[in-house]
Order: structure tokens, then sequence, then C-alpha cells
């Protein structure tokens, strides 16, 4: 399935040779070609093929049990795909080339590739036995091999961005889920990926926690450079921030466009469904 | 009347000569359960088969024989089949570690299993290795609700100690029936090595019940 892009990434910052950002922008920053996904015996994606361009921002949409989840876990290397590949900034992210031939990845690899990739989850997932400011420097410091003062640094800029440097040394339990989530947020952005899932990341919460989590999405897609995928019930919010919004169902990508077209001229059957039923 | 107090005190010093053998027992005992525990826990959830597979084999086989025949073994049959000889004590110590590592194996298990699958997967976000997945996130959050656990574990270890008088190890219980062949008065010795068991384990117990408090208290703070 090829992908169109009626929306341009974000043009890159000036200091960029224009010889090296065009090529840079033909590779695109996350490819599935063909992914399929079993649990078992039951195969919930039926052949994936999908592209997001550096810094673009897609929404995706579809019923439940139709396998948004499973798509953007296995980006975030923790679901493995059957058969089919995926890569991110034109290299393979399950598979290591050895010998001219395409080989499992093993953990080096993964490890390598998980540096461009982040992700939040629907209930959060904080270490509950660390402080909010020891949630976001942790991986910094062990993962990255940040100093401690140059973690502390950039993580409490990133609470700054979510609107929490008050709740530095507070421990998660004392948090609203909207906090809660805000925290998970600042610790994917500290590790600065080049591509980040958001999995209905405003599902868990009390509805009227839902507008300051996606309030600080919003602000974080303004940035631009970081790709992000964005799995969501909330089509306002889809329809302003996505460049692209893709509707699933069944394990296959049906429809996908802007999302004017998408909302208001959608052409399928099953997306006209779907709209019909979620108003 | 068989008990005679001025007996009763002229043999109590002697037991508490040897009660520093008991809790040193006791002491490194557990310390290797709780090690050795920890790495057969770890190795339990192993993705290569053959480790799971092993490391269950010998939780199995440790937990369905009895310490005494595996002490006997350590102790009388290793040396001669293997050439290895170590010490009474050493021997009553590893043994007693290793049988009850298979026990603290399962309480950590339980413990690793009480914590979220989503710490695992924040963990592999943020890509952490595996051992500072452990170390870091999974552990700090496994441990700290079977620490009363692993405080009656030690309370048992401690009264498993008198086993290793089955192999000469020089503890209260082997004190106690020396003096008893050698004055013909059982019964003040083994009653108060009796006691002297009680009283430790009832402040084992105290300082679990403590710890246990301290945890609930941490948990509502
Ligand atoms: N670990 C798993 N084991 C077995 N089946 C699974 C597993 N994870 C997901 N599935 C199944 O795969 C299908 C797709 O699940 P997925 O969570 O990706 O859907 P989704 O589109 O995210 O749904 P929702 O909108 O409810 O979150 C469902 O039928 C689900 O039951
Ligand atoms: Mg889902």
């Amino acid at each position: 399935m090829g992908t169109t892009m009626e929306k341009q990434p974000q043009t890159a910052p000036e200091t960029v040779d224009p010889t090296v950002a065009a090529a840079e922008a033909t590779v695109p920053m996350v490819k599935y070609t063909d992914v399929k996904k079993s649990f078992g015996d039951l195969e919930v994606l039926h052949g994936i093929n999908l592209e997001m361009a550096a810094g673009e921002k897609i929404a995706i949409i579809g019923p439940s049990g139709s396998g948004k989840t499973t798509l953007g876990r296995m980006l975030m290397t923790l679901d493995h795909p059957t058969s089919g590949t995926i890569e991110v900034e034109g290299e393979h992210l399950w598979h290591m080339e050895r010998k001219g031939k395409l080989v499992p990845a093993n953990e080096k690899h993964l490890h390598m590739m998980r540096t461009k990739i982040g992700m939040v989850f629907q209930h959060f997932n904080l270490f509950p036995h660390m402080k909010v400011i020891n949630n976001v420097t942790e991986a910094p410091v062990k993962v990255l091999g940040l100093s401690k003062e140059e973690a502390h640094d950039r993580a409490v800029e990133m609470l700054r961005k979510v609107g929490l440097e008050e709740k530095l040394d507070v421990y998660p339990a004392k948090l609203s889920g909207g906090q809660k989530q805000r925290v998970a947020i600042a610790r994917a952005l500290v590790m600065r990926p080049k591509v980040m899932v958001f999995d209905e990341v405003t599902s868990a919460l009390d509805p009227e926690l839902v507008g300051e989590v996606l309030e600080v999405i919003k602000e974080i897609a303004d940035e631009g450079e970081m790709a992000m995928m964005l799995i969501t019930h909330e089509m306002d919010f889809a329809r302003e921030v996505a460049d692209r919004v893709v509707f699933g169902a069944d394990g296959l990508i049906v429809e996908q466009g802007p999302p004017e077209q998408i909302f208001e001229n959608p052409q399928s059957e099953r997306l006209q469904t779907f709209l019909r039923r979620i108003k | 009347m068989i008990w005679s107090w001025e007996y009763a005190w002229s043999v109590l010093p002697l037991l508490l000569d040897v009660i520093g053998t008991t809790l040193l027992a006791t002491l490194f005992g557990f310390l290797i359960a709780c090690t050795f525990g920890m790495v057969l826990a770890v190795l339990g959830r192993s993705r290569f088969r053959v480790i799971r597979w092993t490391v269950n084999g010998f939780i199995e086989f440790v937990r369905n024989t009895p310490l005494l025949v595996q002490l006997f073994f350590l102790f009388y049959a290793l040396p001669l089949s293997l050439g290895i000889s170590m010490s009474a004590f050493t021997t009553g110590v590893i043994g007693l570690g290793l049988h009850y590592s298979t026990y603290l194996a399962e309480v950590y298990r339980s413990g690793i299993n009480g914590v979220e699958k989503g710490q695992w997967e924040a963990a592999r976000a943020l890509n952490f290795s595996k051992q500072r997945t452990w170390t870091r996130i999974i552990l700090p959050q496994a441990i700290p609700p079977i620490l009363p656990i692993m405080g009656n574990y030690l309370i048992v270890v401690f009264k498993e100690t008198p086993l290793l008088a089955a192999i000469t190890v020089m503890e209260m219980l082997s004190r106690a029936k020396n003096i008893v062949s050698r004055d013909w008065r059982p019964t003040e010795p083994y009653t108060l090595v009796g006691i002297l068991f009680l009283v430790i384990s009832l402040l084992l117990a105290a300082l679990v019940s403590l710890l246990e408090y301290k945890m609930a208290q941490r948990q509502s703070k």
C-alpha cells in the first residue's frame, strides 16, 4: 500500500546541508512492510504497509481490537512481528544483515535501534519506588550515560515543559492520573527519541484530566522535530494534531489521508460506519 | 523432683558457650539461601528452556529430599566421591543454605510476579539493559513486600540448625547431648536448649512483625 504524504514533513533547521536534508527526506522515519502478527493461532494484523516521514504526526484510529496497540508495540520492540519487516531510518528494527541475509536481531542491535524510539503507555507505568525526578533521570544516567547533573537539568527542563516542575520530589502515588501521564511523557521525551508512540494515553484518565495531557502533547507536536504515532480515540485531538490519519480495522489499514479528508469525506464503508458510531 | 535449678544454672554457661555457632550457622545459611535463591529465581525465568529445566529440576530435587539426608551426603559421601572435604560447620552452612535457597526462590518468584507487566515494558521502552531492569526496576519493587516472608524463613533456618549436630557440628544440641552423656541428667540440658531456641525465635518473630508494621506504614504513606 503506497502512502502519499499530503503534508510535507517539518523543514529541517537551516544549519543542515540541504543536500543531506533532501537525502534524509527520502528515507522514511518508520516503514512497516507487509507486517503480520499472530498471537497463537489468531492473526491480528494481516499485512500492514505504513510509512512515517521524519517529524510526521500520524493518528491511528479504529475500532477496539483492530490491532492499533499491537502496531505501536512492535515499533517499541515489545511485540515482535510474525512476518514482514519494520525499518527505522532505513535500518531494520527486528533484523540485522549478516552476509547479505536478514537474520533476527540480537539484543545489542535492538538496544541500538531503541535509542530512536519512545513510548507512552495507557497506564503510565511510572516506577512507583522512585520520586518523579528519578523516574525521569534514571534512564538518562543509566542508559545514555549522562552525568547526574546533566540528567537532572534535562529532566527538570522536561518536567517544566509538562508543567510539573513543582513535583520533583513527590512519589507517583501522590499524583493525579493526568500528572502521572505527564511525568511519563517527560520520562520518554528526555531520551530524545526520533519517533514516539502514544498509545491511548488519555483513556485511563478521568474525563476532566484528559485536557491537560492532550494540551501537553499538542505543544510537543508543535515543536515539530519528533515523529509521533498517536493511537487515539479522541477524534478532535487527532484532527487537530495529526498530519495524517490512518484508519485500521480487522488487522488492516482500510483508509488513510489528511484529517479533513478522513473526517469530512470518508471513502470506505467501514470508516463511515465507524465515524457514525462514535459520534 | 527431677528438676534442679542449681544443676540447670551450672550447665547454662556451657550451652551459651556454643550459641554463637548456632547463630552463625543461621546467619550464613540464611545469607546463602537468600543469594542462591535469588539466582534460582532469576534463572528460572530465563528464555532458555534448558536453564529453566535445570533450575526447576534442582528445586524439585532439593525440596523433595530431607535436609538431613543432604547433610549426610555433603559431609560423608561428597569427600569420598569427589575428594572435596570441608569442615563440618562449612558443610552444614552450605547444606542449610542450598536447602532453603529453593524455598526462597519460590518466595522471590512470587514477589517478582507481583510486579506489574507494565514495569518491564516501561524499562524496555527506556532501553534499560536486562541487568539494570532487574536491579533498578524489578527487584526494588519485588522484595519489600516479601521481606516478612523472608524473615519467617530466617526463623525456620534457625530452628533447623540442630540438624547440624548429626554431622558433628558442635552447636547447642550437640553440646547438650555431650553434657547428658557425661552427667546422665537429660532434663535440664534439653529443656534449656528448648528454652533458648524459644526465646531467640520469639525475638526474631518480634523483629519480623516490626518489619511488617513498618512496611504497612510505608505503604499507607
Ligand atoms: N498478548 C496477547 N495475546 C493474545 N492476544 C492478544 C495479545 N495482545 C493483543 N491480542 C489480541 O490482538 C487483537 C488486537 O489487539 P490490540 O490491543 O492491538 O487492539 P487495539 O486496536 O489496540 O484495541 P483497543 O482499541 O481496545 O486498545 C485483539 O483481538 C487482542 O485480543
Ligand atoms: Mg489498544
